[in-house]
């Protein structure tokens, strides 16, 4: 055995250790950045030790290239872009490595084919499997990345639309079959990879923006599946271990999440809010909604003992987390009590929100959760709804009809006066009306998260 | 590789990433994915390995995007969690006292 023969083993196992030391680490507040680092460590170390495995016979120059182009472009793109848009990158990113997944068994399958690797039925079979996951990764979170991004603003529905995204994932699968019984011959494979990205692509399209986070979850967890099938294949445990370590943490992530949202996973993938308020939305809303203007809304929170704020996706799109925050200084330079409270999905993607109010400089101890703050409502003299819609919805306490009943909400009709801040008379994403806004001690905001809070903090200062 | 070693492996990781992310706090979910969305990111060791073995252009040509799309997936999610992890460092004390 030469020492490079223990060497790249050696450092493969130390990374596999490394890796879900950190995946611990990144699990509490406290140790999350060090265990970052440490993964980060193990990513350069398996990278450094591959150049030295024995498969690698050339090419080095293209590799490095391909390392370093990849590297700087993802680098500049992830320190630019705004906080608000976290969401849609990690998308990206994620089906990045989702078609990464997809090349290395588009290799292997060639490799196969002009029979320089012989792999063994089972393998092939692993290969073709993991070649369809990646597939669907990839296509599927580049779709979810335009979404989010704003290139792609509809939600596509048509006729028979399960039906036919059946047939093509089954035309896959066949295609993956025929594949392992009669050889990957490169036609076959240009059909086969055809089919399963259009495949990630027809699963997305028809999945609403509010769904978007539950979506990424679960592409993050299949390219971790598709990773760890591609280690099996190349024989490289490290891959094995990583991969399918973040395809357990993914999938029952995603499971939180979709919990949090009251949602099954099936529900989201296959049913949109869409078809649901067809039948509910008809639930009766009496009253009618009563708007308040800025100066008045500054008014009743600057002389108010205690406000919420209750920060929703409308706050996170008009990027409105900095003047919130000179508000909330401004009551609070008034002697006014003021807490946030966050809704398990607020943002666009669970603990997202919060991640806007640290940004914005929100002291930890003003940020409550759900089961936290819901008690405070009734003794509140003010909660301030910044944007979010369906979170805040009595309908999920009071309608057994809609289709939200019995989803977790904050309980801000509770709270003595509620404004909503909102930018128009429209429903939220569910398309489900807010009984919220009907109520008595109601009064509706209208205008863009940011303009309002520049007109509150302005009331609030005109009273010295 | 023997298969059945294989599985074994997929069995134990599985149950490895279910309880090391069980009682992660709702405000780390976002981040969490990010990081795990790095982790997969090793995958461009395996893109390396392919590139390294290809001869034809084809499967250069595969190789390479396999390869670039593998480092551009690892280096971008480090960079994303990192800037998310950032906001979460000026507040750690209050927030372990706040939480436990």
């Amino acid at each position: 055995m030469t020492p490079l023969e223990f060497i790249v083993p050696a450092a493969y196992f130390a990374a596999a250790v490394m890796f879900i030391y950190g995946l611990k680490g990144m699990s509490s507040p406290v140790t999350a950045r060090s265990g970052m680092i440490w993964a980060g460590i193990a990513m350069l170390l398996a990278v450094a030790v591959t150049f030295f495995h024995p498969k690698v016979e050339g090419n080095y120059l293209l590799m490095i290239i391909a390392l370093v182009s990849a590297s700087g472009l993802a680098w500049w793109w992830a320190r630019i872009v705004a906080m608000t848009d976290m969401p849609q990158m990690i998308a990206l990113y994620n089906g990045m490595g989702g078609g990464s997944a997809a090349a290395i068994a588009a290799v292997e399958l060639l490799k196969v084919h002009s029979g320089q690797v012989d792999l063994q039925p089972v393998t092939l079979l692993v290969a073709a499997f993991g070649a369809i996951i990646g597939s669907i990764a990839f296509s599927g979170s580049l779709i979810a990345f335009a979404k989010l991004q704003g290139w792609m603003r509809k939600t596509w529905r048509f006729p028979s639309q399960q039906l036919i995204n059946m047939v093509v994932f089954g035309v896959t699968v066949l295609l993956g079959l025929i594949i392992f019984f009669a050889g990957p011959h490169p036609f076959l494979l240009v059909l086969f990879f055809g089919f399963a990205l259009a495949a990630g692509v027809l699963i997305t399209i028809p999945i609403g923006g509010a769904d978007m986070p539950v979506v990424i979850s679960l592409y993050n967890a299949l390219t971790g599946v598709a990773v760890g099938l591609k280690g099996y294949v190349l024989e490289i445990p490290a891959l094995m271990i990583a991969g399918i370590v973040v395809g357990a943490a993914g999938t029952l992530l995603t499971q939180l999440m979709a919990k949090a949202m009251n949602r099954s996973l099936g529900n989201v993938l296959f049913a949109g809010f869409g078809k649901a308020d067809e039948d509910a939305v008809g639930g009766e809303v009496t009253g009618e909604m009563k708007s308040i203007d800025a100066t008045d809304a500054a008014i009743q929170m600057a002389y108010a003992e205690k406000v919420i704020i209750v920060p929703g996706y409308g706050l996170a799109v008009a990027q409105a987390q900095h003047k919130i925050w000179e508000m909330t200084e401004l009551l609070m330079s008034r002697g006014v009590k003021v807490s946030f409270a966050i809704h398990p999905v607020a943002g666009r993607m669970p603990g997202h929100m919060n991640v806007l109010l640290a940004e914005a400089g929100v002291d930890y101890e003003m940020i409550h959760d759900l089961e936290d703050i819901n008690a405070q409502f009734p003794n509140t003299d003010v909660a301030l709804v910044i944007g979010a819609n369906d979170v805040v919805n009595p309908a999920a306490r009071k309608d057994p009809s809609s289709p939200i009943f019995g989803m977790p909400i904050l309980d801000v009709d509770k709270a003595r006066n509620c404004i909503v801040v909102k930018r128009g008379q429209g429903t939220g994403f569910s398309g489900i009306e807010n009984l919220l806004f009907f109520e008595d001690n109601t009064r509706m905001l209208y205008g863009d998260a940011q303009k309002v809070a520049q007109a509150l903090i302005a009331g609030i200062k005109s009273l010295g | 590789m023997e298969g059945w070693i294989a599985l074994y492996i997929f069995m134990l990781a599985a149950f490895t990433g279910i309880e090391v992310i069980r009682r992660v706090p709702a405000i780390l979910h976002t981040p969490l994915m990010s990081g795990s969305n790095f982790i997969h990111g090793i995958v461009v060791v395996g893109g390396m390995v392919v590139l390294g073995m290809a001869d034809t252009t084809a499967e250069i040509v595969v190789g390479f995007i396999a390869v670039f799309l593998g480092a551009g997936n690892a280096v971008g999610g480090y960079v994303v969690t990192d800037r998310m992890l950032e906001m979460f460092k000026s507040s750690d004390k209050t927030k372990t006292q706040s939480k436990e």
